[in-house]
């Protein structure tokens, strides 16, 4: 156990901060799953945090002048470089501080927004900078798994099989051609303090989660599964349901890999058909029997890896209760 | 007091930084800026210098780092070259769009394709639109002081600031330098304190969209602050002057009083182009140089008070607008004298590409071609130079 | 108040376009994107928090007798709220005119 998450007691519904750090007014969308945890996010870091956001939907709906969602101090610069922009802030702090500039004895925490694309994509090589060169940050990628922002392209993060508009489902090639690129796994290689996978339909744990990271000296990173109705093709009020269900099906389990330790948060011993989790979206309805047999066949092969991981370098699972 | 040292002009420049106490120095190495950066890690690392240094993977996140720096309220510092400008190129509009008050010294190096690590100014061309002010040093001294001078302008203006070296000719040469005391500089440049940051105690929005219906009214905002920098740059220049003695002007004249021809020149090939003057100045002939030192905001008045009476004006540019009327300089030449009843003629040269030497013979033969166009018209808008026919 | 999008003056504007007051879209209403009205029954609610914890337009506030009641000049009427309460007590209702 790391020491600097010793005396932390997590939250639950129970005690949960009136705090939000994200007002309302926002435009994001009817049912928007990617806006939520960030909500839930900015609640549990509190006001002593300063935050930055890649180029993207929750951009967009957040600062259309002369409003703004914010009422934490916070920054867009680009679309790739969230990462880097948190170094500067991050190094900012640091400096001032030593040189009494700045006083404020508190931690102040520095988080990262962005979406799939700005992370598994065009903004991999500036998080990887950053999380190789150590600065204390959170990075939280809110993955709705395309470019929503544009028009729904496909990205790194697309799923197998998944209608885009630029991995259509059309009369040879049926959706996007490739599986989600692992970046779990590559966050992991940079062998940082704290990361974890997180998901909307489990608040508590990913407010707790987002805690964890901000208390953990160094980098952490957030890998946050984010639902998107009018991306998707999902009825708003299944927004969580999607969720929930990307967890019992096993397509998007929950772990936490905190000094290179596998942590897996909820075990799913009888999960559910994908053809569940699939059949209720839209961008998957093309899907043929062998492309569903074929996904369930590597659901099931990415879990197991992850079990063996969590067996070979793991710690036993730890329960939850709160939902 | 003003001791002399001898210095490579890039470790100066280092050390002039170091000077200016920078709070986060974010970079990534390029020929010829190497070694700034080097020098400044150096003196971190020493624990001569108490700053953050943040060895970024690209000039990109360079410029990144800064930003988010400054933002918390941090001076800041960069370097860069060429093709680590160009890879830099989206964050400079951000930069000076989100008026932050970044220094960086850009070592001038021609733009690839073909690739080249010599001098001439095609990477600064390609940002003149950016939001930047630009100063351009023609010797070590000059490099020093236009340091201190950029970050008290910047932190003035909250603009962001380049300070243009010439890449070896003048980064890597070494050169007598003075460096201002401590103590005074400490008075000339007090830290740096900035209204609106990244403050949790008062929370700002920085980067909100800019709707059509405020766009315009933005740019108009940042245009104004670009255009009122030329004051608080005339004021931080004359401050300079009553410390040191040494006085820097937006356009800068060389036996210009009765000057019949003229080069127009901005950098450290100005001192090859003063020397040839000498050499035709002795033998009579009534030759000059304009050196602009602040290329952005451009000094349109000083400019036109500069050039006197010249009949012809040879801008000698050092960088290629494909496609353009003329050279980066020579188009602005152009565009400032139609803002007046003085109509010399415009010879414009595109010389020195890729460090390929203009000697101050060359410029005499410069000067000879200028005296042609009082009789003759040239013939085309520009011509480049020298090249291989 | 922030003025409508239009009629601010450059020379208005803080320097860098920054926006100087945190969270003020909360003055922009959302609630006229609504088609559906979630309605709580209080006599099923037990008063969880989870429609709380879960609306993305964080429209819910806990009234002074424990009851979280939802703010209709934000709720967009995504029906989330409904979907996930634990004792099926809030409804959505189609707005009428
Ligand atoms: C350098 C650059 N390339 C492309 C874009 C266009 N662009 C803006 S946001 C975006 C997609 C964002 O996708 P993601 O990061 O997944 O966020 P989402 O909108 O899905 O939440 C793209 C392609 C840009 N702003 N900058
Ligand atoms: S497009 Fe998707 S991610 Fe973007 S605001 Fe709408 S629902 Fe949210
Ligand atoms: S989720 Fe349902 S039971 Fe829980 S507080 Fe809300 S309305 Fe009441
Ligand atoms: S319907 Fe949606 S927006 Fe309205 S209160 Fe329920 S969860 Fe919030
Ligand atoms: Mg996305």
């Amino acid at each position: 156990m790391r020491p600097e998450l010793k005396n932390f007691k997590g939250f639950t519904l129970k005690n949960l901060p009136e705090y939000e750090g994200f007002a309302q007014g926002h435009r994001a969308c009817q049912g928007c799953g990617t806006v939520l945890p960030l909500r839930l996010a900015l609640k549990a870091l509190g006001p002593n945090t300063i935050a930055v956001t890649s180029t993207g939907c929750m951009e967009i709906v957040s600062s259309p002048f002369p409003y703004t969602s914010w009422n934490v101090p916070w920054i867009h610069v680009a679309f790739e470089n969230s990462a880097t922009v948190a170094s500067g802030i991050e190094a900012a702090i640091k400096a001032l501080k030593r040189k009494g500039k700045l006083k404020s004895k508190e931690k102040i925490n520095v988080v990262v927004f962005a979406g799939d694309g700005a992370t598994f994509d065009i903004g991999l090589q500036w998080l990887s900078g950053a999380l190789e060169r150590g600065h204390d940050f959170v990075y939280i990628c809110l993955d709705n798994e395309a470019y929503m922002n544009t028009g729904v392209q496909r990205s790194g993060a697309t799923p197998f099989g998944a209608h885009t508009t630029t991995s259509p489902a059309g009369k040879i090639i049926k959706g996007q051609t490739t599986w989600k690129k692992n970046l779990m796994g590559i966050v992991i290689a940079h062998n940082i303090p704290y990361a974890a996978t997180a998901n909307p339909a489990f608040p508590i744990d990913l407010m707790n989660k987002v805690k964890k990271a901000a208390l953990v000296n160094g980098p952490a990173f957030i890998h946050v599964y984010a639902t998107c109705p009018t991306g998707w093709g999902t009825k708003s009020e299944d927004s969580l349901l999607t969720a929930k269900l990307a967890v019992e099906t096993r397509v998007f389990p929950l772990y936490e890999v905190i000094d290179g330790k596998y942590i897996i948060n909820r075990k799913v011993d009888k999960p559910k058909p994908v053809e569940e989790y699939l059949k209720i979206q839209r961008r998957f309805r093309h899907l043929t029997p062998e492309q569903i047999a074929y996904i369930q066949e590597r659901v099931n092969q990415e879990y197991e890896k992850l079990l063996k991981l969590a067996e070979s370098f793991g710690e036993t699972q730890t329960e939850q209760k709160d939902e | 007091m003003t001791k002399k040292f001898a210095k490579e002009v890039s470790i100066a420049v280092a050390e002039a930084v170091a000077q200016c106490k920078v709070d986060v120095i974010s970079a990534y190495p390029i020929t010829p800026q190497t070694h700034i950066v080097e020098h400044l890690a150096e003196l971190v690392n020493n624990g001569e210098l108490d700053a953050e240094y943040i060895p970024v993977e690209s000039e990109h996140a360079a410029m990144s780092a800064c930003i988010g720096a400054a933002a918390t309220g941090a001076r800041t510092f960069t370097s860069t070259s060429a093709q680590g400008l160009l890879l830099m190129y989206e964050t400079l509009f951000i930069a000076s769009g989100m008026r932050l008050p970044i220094v960086m010294a850009l070592v001038n190096r021609s733009v690839s394709a073909p690739i080249s690590i010599w001098n001439d100014h095609s990477d600064v061309m390609s940002m003149r639109d950016a939001g930047w002010i630009h100063f351009f040093a023609e010797n070590g001294q000059q490099a020093v002081d236009l340091i201190y001078h950029a970050y008290k302008v910047a932190e003035k203006t909250l603009l962001p600031v380049a300070v243009n070296i010439d890449g070896f000719i003048l980064s890597h040469v070494v050169e007598p330098v003075t460096f201002l005391d401590q103590n005074l500089l400490d008075k000339y440049l007090p830290p740096l304190k900035i209204k609106y940051k990244l403050d949790p105690k008062n929370p700002i929005t920085i980067g909100a969209i800019g709707v059509p219906e405020i766009y315009t009214e933005a740019k108009k905002a940042q245009d104004e602050a670009l255009k009122a920098s030329y004051k608080i740059i005339l004021q931080a220049w004359k401050d300079f002057e009553k410390l040191t003695g040494r006085k820097y002007l937006p356009v800068e004249t060389y036996q210009m009083e009765d000057a019949e021809v003229a080069i127009v020149i901005m950098g450290s090939l100005a001192e090859n182009a003063m020397n040839a003057v000498d050499i035709l100045r002795a033998k009579g002939k009534k030759v000059g140089v304009v050196r602009i030192r602040l290329w952005r905001p451009f000094p349109t008045k000083d400019f036109l008070k500069a050039i006197g009476k010249v009949k012809t004006l040879c801008v000698v540019d050092r960088a290629v607008s494909h496609g353009a009327t003329g050279g980066p300089v020579g188009i602005e030449v152009r565009s400032a004298l139609y803002q007046s009843n003085k109509r010399p003629r415009v010879l414009n040269l595109i010389a020195g590409l890729s460090g390929r030497d203009v000697t101050k013979e060359d410029f005499v033969e410069i000067f000879e071609k200028t005296f042609e166009t009082l009789t003759k018209k040239p013939t085309t808008p520009y011509e480049i130079y020298g090249v291989k026919e | 108040m922030p003025k409508d999008q239009g009629l601010i003056s450059w020379k208005e504007l803080a320097p860098g376009m920054y926006i100087l007051e945190p969270g003020n879209s909360k003055k922009f209403k959302t609630g006229d994107w609504r088609a559906f009205r979630p309605v709580l029954d209080k006599d099923k609610c037990i008063k969880c928090g989870m429609c709380y914890i879960l609306c993305p337009d964080i429209c819910y506030q806990q009234d002074q007798d424990g009851f979280f009641i939802c703010n209709l000049f934000y709720c967009k009427g995504c029906g989330i709220c409904a979907a996930n309460c634990p004792k099926k007590a809030i409804t959505m209702v189609l707005e009428e005119e």
